[in-house]
Parts: C-alpha cells; structure tokens; sequence
C-alpha cells in the first residue's frame, strides 16, 4: 500500500504522536507540582489510541508503507496489551513517592513515545524499521531508567543501560548486515524467500547473523546471557518505569520473535502445522537450552536477594524464561500460550510492583525487613501480595497457572522431544515457590502480630484491586480471554 | 439431591468467605459459625450416605456443567464406593476438628477461614471427575496448610510449611505433566471417565524417548501422589509437618490428607492404566515394605510423642501399599485369584479409612498431653495413670488400635491386606510381619514410658481429661470398635466398586503388559 493510503490504518500511531506533542506543550504551561495532569493528558489519548486500534483489529491484515510494517489481529492484540499496562503505570506514576520531587511532564512524554516504538516493533516487518523501532524504545528506556537524576542507583540503572544497550544494539546490528549482505533485501518476505532458495553453503553465515540478532531480541526480554543489565537497571530505575520494563519491552520484544523468526526463519507452513521450518539450524536445541538457562538462573539468583525489588528483577528474568520454552516449538499453539502468558503477566508482575511501590512510599524502602510483618499491619496488602506472589508461582486457581498450563501444554503436545524442557520448566516453579513463598512468610508468619490496622491510599489500592482481579479470575475462567486470542493468531503473510 | 455434591464442596467455600468478614474481635462466634457449618456439611454427607446406592459400583450422583470449552475443560462430579467413606471420613474429621481447635487464639478468624477451604479442597479432590478440576483442588488445599502449619505451628513452624509446600508442589508438578500426556493421547479432555475408557487404546505403542508414555506417565503420576502418601523416601516432610502443626492440622494431615495419595493411586492409576499395574505392583508392594518397617524403625527410635504417632503413619500406609499392590493377583498369569484380590484392595481401602479414625484419635491425645505439660517428651512423664485414670484408659485403648490388636478395626484391614498380598507377594508379607511387631514394640514402650512407673512430681496437679476433649475422642473410639467387631457395613458400601475395579485390572492382563 502506498503511504497516503496507508495513513488510513495508521490512524492509532498518528493520535499517539499528537497526545505526545499536546503532552510537550501542556508542559510548558504547568508549575512543577501540577505536571501529574501531563499523565491525564496521556491517558486520556492512549485510551482513544485503544479505541482506535480495537477499531483497526478486525481490518484484513495488510501491508502499510510499502512493506514497511503491516496491520493484523496479532499485532494489535500486542498493542492492547501494550496500552494496558501503560495506562497502569500511568496511574502508579501519580502515586509514586520517589517521582514527587522531579517535574513528571516530561516523564510522561517520554513513556508516550516509548509507546510508539513499541507499537512499532509488534508490527514492523522490514529489519530497517525492526532496528529503529528498537532503538526508539531503548532510548526512551535509558532516559526513564535514570529519570531520579539526585540517586545514584538511578543514574547507574542509567548508564549501565545504555552500555549494554549500546553493545547488543551493535552486535544485533552486524547480524542485520549479515542477512541483508546475504538475501540482498531487508523485507522479511523477500528474506524468506531468498533463504529458503538459498545454497547451503551459505549456511554458517546465516546461522551467525540468526545468533548476532538473538542477542539484540534477548536483551529486549532480558533472556540469558543478554541479562547483565537486567537487576542494576530494575533496582535503580524508578520503581513505576522498572514495572514497566518488565512488561511492556517484554511483550514487543516478544511479538517481535514470533514475528521474525516465525516470517523469515521457518517455511510459510510453519503457522499452521507443527515443525519449525528451517530445518539446518538446531533452532529448538539453542533457544531451548537458552530458556531454560535464563529461567533456572533467574530463580536461583532470586533466592539470594535481600531486595525484594532485585527479587522481582530476577524473577521477571524468569518469567522470560518460562515464555522462551514455547518458542522452540513455534507452532500456532506456541504463539497462542505466550500471548496468553504476556497478558496473565502483566496484571500479577503490575501487581506486585505496585506494592512494592506502596511499602516504599510508607517505610522508604523495599528490603524484606521493611515487608516484616506487613500481612498484620496491612491485611488487605499482604493478602494480595500473597495473591500475587501464587500467581507468580503459577498455583492454581489463579492467572499465573493458566500462563504456565498453557505452556506446558504445548510443549507436551509437541511430543516428546520437548519434554525435557516441560519438567525444566516444572522444577523451576518449584524453585520459584521458595522465594515468592519468602515474601508470604515475611508478611505473615514471622511478623509481629499488630492490633493497628492500616490501609494504602485508595489510588493505590484502587490499583491493586484492578491488577488482583484478573490475576485471581482469569485463573478460575479464561475462556473470552482464550477466545479473543485465538482471534487474534492471524498474522500477515505473502501468501495471502 | 441432584447437586448434592457440589453442595458438599461449596458450603466450606461459602463458609469460609463468612468467617472472613465476621468481626475480628468476636471469637467465639467464629467458632460458633464454623462448627456450624462443618456440621452441617458432615449432615449433608450422610444424607449423601443414604442415599448411595451400594449395590451399584460405577459414579453416582454425577453432575457435569461446561467450564472451559475451548480446553474441553469440564466440571464434572462423581461419587463411588472408593470416594464415599473417604467423603463421610473428611466431613466427619472436620467436624471434630473444629473442637480440637477449640483453643486456638491467635487470628482465630484467619485459622477457621483458612480451615474451611482446606475443607473444600480435599473434598474436591475426592469428588472431582475432571482432571482440570481434580488438580485445582489438589493444589488449593496447599496454602490453607502452608498457613495453617506455618502461623499456628510450633517453633520450626515456617521451615516445616514451607519444606511441605515445596514436597507437595513438586509432586504435583509432575503429576500435571502426567496428565497433559493423558490429555494429549486420549483425544484432548480432561474427563477422567473418558481417559479411562480411551487410555488403554490410545497409549498402546506410544513411546516417549522410547518408552512407553504409559509407564513414563504412571510414573509421573505416582510420584505426585507418592509425596503425598508419604512413600518412602518421599517422607522426610511428614515427621516435620505433624510435630509442628497444631493438634487439629495433624488430625487432618494424618486422617484424610494422606488418604489422597492412595486415593489417587487407585483412582487414577489403577483407573486409568490398568495393564500397567502389573509392571508396577512389585515395587509397589516393597515400597510398601519398605514404609512398613522403616516407619516402624523411626517410630521406635522417638522421644517425642508426636513423632512417634507421625512415623507410625509412615507405617500404617505402608499396609495399604502393600494392599493395593495385591489386585494383581487377579491377573491370569498369578492364578487369577480375584478373592485374594478383593481382600487386598479392600484391605487397602479399608485401612485407609482405619488409618483415618486411629490415628486421628492418636494425634488428639497427644494434643490433650500437650496442652497439660508444654511438652511431649516421651521420658519426660511417668506415671500418669494414677494422675489419669480416663485419659489413661482411652489412649490405652487408641494404642491398642494402633497397634493393630483383634477387636479393632486396625486388626481387620491389616489382616485383609496381608492375606490379599501373600499369594504374590510371599516374601514381602512375611518380611513385613515384622513391621507388625516393631508396631506393638514402639506403642507398647511408649505406653509404658508415660503411663507407669512413678508419678512425675511435676504433674501430680495435671487435670484428667475435659468433656470437650472426650467428645472429640469417643465418637472415633466407636467408630474404631464397631468394625473391628463388625467390619461388614463398610465391606459392603465398597464391594461392587472394588469388584468393579478388580475386574477392569484382570482383563487388562488378557490385553497383555507393555
């Protein structure tokens, strides 16, 4: 489609970009302690984006830009999942003690055009708007990683990220290179076409590009061992942004692997049978072995922090790793159980987030010593947080199960050839349960009983309520939820 | 009558969600409340009782709603003679629970409200048709006893929680990918019926990294309810688990949770993968032994009471292992003996019932002493008898029951256990009637140890027995006379299930062992 055509169906994005602009200029208007209307400003357009993207769902998948990003059911399911969780911390920004010192205008503007990134990268399919579309979303990450410019911690988060950032952008970058020195095109289809027609000899080539362009993808989801930023970053970062890292980033990074590998790297039947496509590359053995290592790092390192913020890092590593164990499958059922993971996600990691957010504003800070206790002092808080931490461990009958059921169940009826990575996987649950399971006993077992009941600000508590309902319900009946996503698994390809 | 069942497992729900919102401060109506609705779900089980019709062996009283279409997820319901007395054991046991915790004071309403879902879970278990279901009720039942372990428990409470959570739940994890491999080979349901009709068919020649998925996936699932049971070396949680529970946790933990891992077994192993009980019964029957002398060991070497009666436990599931291990005698290839294997599973599942009043009778004494002297160090008594003529009497006659003596109902399902075995199992029968005698040598000792010899000065003021606590104890002491007297009522409310049961594993022998 050409590009005047296509502004049709970019209608979403462009709304984004003038909420952003009308973000810049409102704060230009507003003393330092009004800039929390910067967030309505925000919100209000990214709920007219969300309208505007349900609107664009049910359209034919098509192309935009001349081949440049295309409009489908998936990528708009990703999109919602994206305006979700911004709206979320949009309204967690407004509570968040550590935020109250800075102007928040332009935080806001910058988590706004992080939003277009991510939007982007769920549905570009050229490897020139890919590695824009990531960069526009790292950049964005770094400055917000450092936004509490008197904290050291934050400035380190900062800088530490940009770092790597830099590095794996670069190394992602060579990767890019290879394959467009190799198929003569950067559009994922005129690529498909190009390996699959392609001489064997050039497959070591091929496969180094592949590896070189995993570590950009791995860093977006913090998979092992493209991790290292992952804790600094999330310990030093606000604690809204560090929420919002650890879900939104994740579930483009995501759609952004399903899209390539999925597009580019296996035969166009891929979709709808079983078998990877590209069959010279042991493609379920590295990425198998990498989930594996990247969830069972990720929980053994949890055990050991004194933070429950790090604990959370390291876990959101490990919940990236339990999403990674579909994708050595790659069938339809793969994509289907890490979509319904990444949405289970959010509402049981916000969560979380957002009480850690609540016991850092009332005691200033987020070891376990300052959660001793809690379950007595604030019933409500720690009887979600408890809820939270089951739907992380993935218990039935909450959300997190339903995630995890989903995954295994894929990787079971893909046959035996994956079953090692089922019982991995099992036993990393097992694992997780001890650390979740430290905060629950911190909470209420060895605490002091206490007579004095309090409650969190009803913003916040408004918000865990909204974040404990899904991740309880969803648990008990998914079905819309199963649905809606089966809807939403169609995806744009040549052949139509 | 028609919802029946869901009755039973959604007025603990309902109750427990009451006790939640009752006010903080009023204690004894929580207690009130909540003996009033673990009665009336122990009412409502013996209507249910009734009702059952005995003659007949397959599922009654089913109720089936859609839940999940697109996962052809069911809520699916179902009673037998394999699930009845378990239901009527667990309502029952609750019940008495309820005034066994009678002196509990701190969070009273946390303990009553979580108490209630415990409630609920283990009877979902034992009512639940679909697998989906089976296994949401197999794990709600964790959290309430990781809380109820962990804050109410003694002073290696948070250890003894979190060691048995962590036991449990990676038992169950295998046991999900067991049933996602049965999922996936017969035709994508959950409904256990459905499995069980399909199974035999649809796991015929599949192989998993070239073994039968049957045995990989038997294996999966034993685990699970293996951990539960407790078989050995999967035990190490329980001794833990009970010293550190309060009195009415251990009651339930002994009387009706590790009834699910047998329950299990038989429900889901035996019912699914018939052929495979072949394969399996050997080393069932020596796990059997194995939990039957070395529970026996364990309970000898003790000084705290407690322990003693949790490792007696061990030693008391290792009989029904060997029970259950018994059906195959009804294979052609060991003589088709269908007596024999009659006598073995409903041994089996009559000592699971015994186990459940004994050692619940047990583990309340023992919380009777408790609450008297701050301690249960074996040596650290003497002579109580004098102090305590009625107390000395009833644990006297709990012991005895323990201990497996002719007149108890502990003696009857032992025996059938023993005399289903020997035919197959000749070596491993014999072995195990040592475990017999380490039985009356463990309780025998400690009896003597706390009830004679000279009265401990420290508890010459020590007060007999109260009324409440005889209440929580005489209806099991009944219970436990009356069918070992008289065990025919029970026989009879199992046997056409367990007719129905042993038939389906003598005609998987004519099929042929993979």
């Amino acid at each position: 489609m050409t590009n005047l055509q296509s502004l049709e169906f970019f209608i979403p994005e462009i709304i984004l970009v003038i909420t952003i602009l009308a973000c810049l200029i409102t704060d230009l208007f507003l003393k330092k302690s009004k800039t929390d209307l910067i967030g309505w400003v925000l919100g209000i357009g990214l709920i007219i984006v969300g309208l505007s993207v349900y609107n664009l769902s049910s359209v034919p998948p098509t192309t935009l830009f001349s081949d440049m990003i295309v409009i489908d059911p998936f990528s708009s399911y990703m999109k919602i999942i994206i305006i979700i969780s911004t709206l979320l911390i949009i309204v967690a920004s407004w509570a968040n003690g550590e935020l109250s010192k800075y102007r928040k205008g332009e935080y806001f503007t910058l988590i706004g055009i992080m939003v277009v990134g991510l939007f982007l990268m769920t549905s570009s399919i050229d490897i020139i708007m890919l590695y824009v579309s990531i960069e526009v979303v790292s950049i964005m990450s770094f400055v917000l990683a450092g936004y509490l410019k008197l904290n050291t911690r934050s400035n380190e988060a900062g800088l530490k990220y940009v770092i790597y950032g830099a590095f794996s952008s670069g190394v992602m970058l060579f990767g890019l290179s290879l394959v467009f020195g190799l198929t003569g095109s950067t559009n994922y289809f005129v690529i498909q076409e190009a390996i699959s027609s392609m001489d064997s000899s050039a497959n070591p080539a091929l496969i180094m590009a592949l590896l070189m362009i995993f570590a950009g993808f791995g860093y977006k989801i913090s998979s092992v061992p493209f991790h290292f930023w992952t804790p600094d970053v999330y310990e030093g970062a606000p604690t809204t942004i560090t929420a919002y890292l650890s879900v939104a980033p994740k579930a483009a990074g995501f759609a952004m692997i399903i899209r390539f590998f999925h597009q580019v790297f296996s035969d166009s039947i891929a979709l709808s049978g079983n078998t990877v496509g590209y069959t010279d590359l042991p493609w379920p053995e590295i990425i198998g072995i990498l989930a594996v290592v990247t969830m069972t790092l990720g929980n053994l390192v949890a055990i050991q922090q004194e933070s429950i913020k790090r604990m959370l890092a390291y876990s959101s590593i490990a919940h990236a790793g339990y999403m990674m164990l579909a994708l050595p499958v790659l069938s339809i059922d793969a994509v289907e159980s890490i979509m319904i993971y990444l949405f289970v996600y959010i509402f049981m990691n916000l969560g979380a987030f957002f009480i850690v957010i609540i016991v850092k504003n009332k005691t200033g800070g987020e070891t376990f010593a300052e959660y001793d206790g809690l379950g007595w002092k604030m019933p409500i808080v720690g009887a979600l947080m408890t809820l939270f931490m089951l739907s992380l461990t993935g218990l039935p009958p909450t959300a997190g199960f339903v995630g995890k059921l989903y995954i295994f169940k894929t990787l079971v009826g893909a046959g035996s050839d994956f079953l090692w990575l089922v019982i991995a996987g099992g036993i990393n649950s097992v694992i997780s349960l001890y650390y979740y399971f430290h905060v629950v006993k911190v909470m209420f077992l060895s605490g002091k009983r206490s007579d004095k009941l309090s409650y969190p600000p009803s913003l916040m508590l408004g918000l865990i309520i909204f974040t404990a309902v899904p991740s309880l319900a969803l648990g008990l009946y998914w079905n819309p939820l199963a649905k809606w996503v089966k809807e939403s698994l169609v995806f744009y390809s040549q052949a139509m | 009558m028609e919802n029946i069942l869901s009755l039973l497992i959604w007025i603990p729900i309902m109750g427990a969600i009451i006790v939640a919102f009752l006010p903080r401060d009023n204690e004894n109506l929580v207690r009130y409340i909540s003996a009033a609705i673990t009665g009336l779900e122990f009412i409502v089980a013996i209507v249910l009782w009734r009702a059952f019709d005995p003659v007949n062996g397959s599922m009654q009283f089913m109720e089936r709603y859609e839940w999940i279409p697109s996962l052809n997820i069911s809520y699916i319901l179902g009673v037998d003679g394999l699930s009845l007395p378990m239901v009527l054991l667990t309502a029952m046991l609750f019940f008495i629970g309820v005034f066994v915790s009678w002196n509990i004071k701190k969070a009273v309403k946390g303990y009553f409200a979580l108490y209630l879902l415990l409630n609920a879970g283990v009877l979902g278990v034992f009512l639940s048709l679909d697998f989906f279901l089976f296994y949401i009720f197999w794990e709600v039942m964790l959290l309430p006893m990781y809380f109820l372990i962990g804050m109410w428990g003694g002073p290696q409470r948070e250890y003894a929680a979190i060691k048995f959570f962590l036991y449990t739940l990676f038992g169950s994890v295998l046991m999900l990918i067991g049933i996602l491999g049965l999922y996936f080979t017969c035709g994508k349901t959950f409904d256990i019926l459905l499995i069980m009709e399909r199974a035999p068919e649809a796991l015929n020649g599949v192989l998993w990294w070239g073994m039968s998925a049957a045995k990989v996936i038997w294996v999966l699932l034993f685990i699970g309810f293996a951990i539960k049971v407790p078989v050995f070396p999967f035990h190490t949680w329980l001794p833990l688990a009970h010293v550190e529970a309060p009195t009415a946790i251990s009651v339930l933990l002994a009387g009706i949770l590790l009834k699910l891992g047998v329950y299990g077994i038989i429900r889901v192993n035996y019912g699914i993968m018939p052929d495979q009980v072949y394969w399996f019964a050997g080393g069932l029957a020596f796990l059997g032994l194995v939990n039957v002398i070395w529970g026996g060991l364990c309970a000898l070497a003790q000084t705290d009471l407690k322990k003693l009666v949790a490792y007696s436990s061990i030693n008391h599931m290792g009989y029904s292992l060997i029970g259950i291990a018994a059906v195959v005698a009804a294979g052609e290839m060991n003589g088709g003996d269908l007596k024999a294997a009659q006598a073995g599973l409903s041994g089996a599942v009559f000592q699971m019932f015994n186990h459940g009043t004994i050692s619940a009778m047990l583990f309340i004494l023992v919380g009777v002493v408790y609450e008297r002297a701050h301690h249960r160090d074996i040596d650290g008594f003497g002579g109580l008898a004098s102090q305590m003529p009625i107390y000395t009497g009833i644990t006297a006659l709990a012991f005895f029951a323990g201990l497996g003596l002719p007149g108890f109902s502990g003696f009857v399902s032992e025996a059938m256990c023993f005399i289903g075995a020997f035919p197959v199992f000749k070596a491993i029968v014999v072995l195990s009637t040592i475990g017999i005698l380490l039985n009356a040598a463990y309780f025998l000792w400690a009896f003597q140890r706390v009830f004679f010899g000279e009265l401990n000065e420290k508890y010459k003021d020590m007060k007999e027995i109260n009324g409440m606590e005889l209440f929580t104890v005489i209806p099991l002491a009944i219970i436990t006379l009356f069918f070992g007297i008289y065990p025919g009522p029970y026989l009879d409310l199992i046997k056409a299930t367990m007719d129905q049961i042993i038939e389906k594993i003598a005609f998987a022998a004519s099929y042929g062992i993979m």
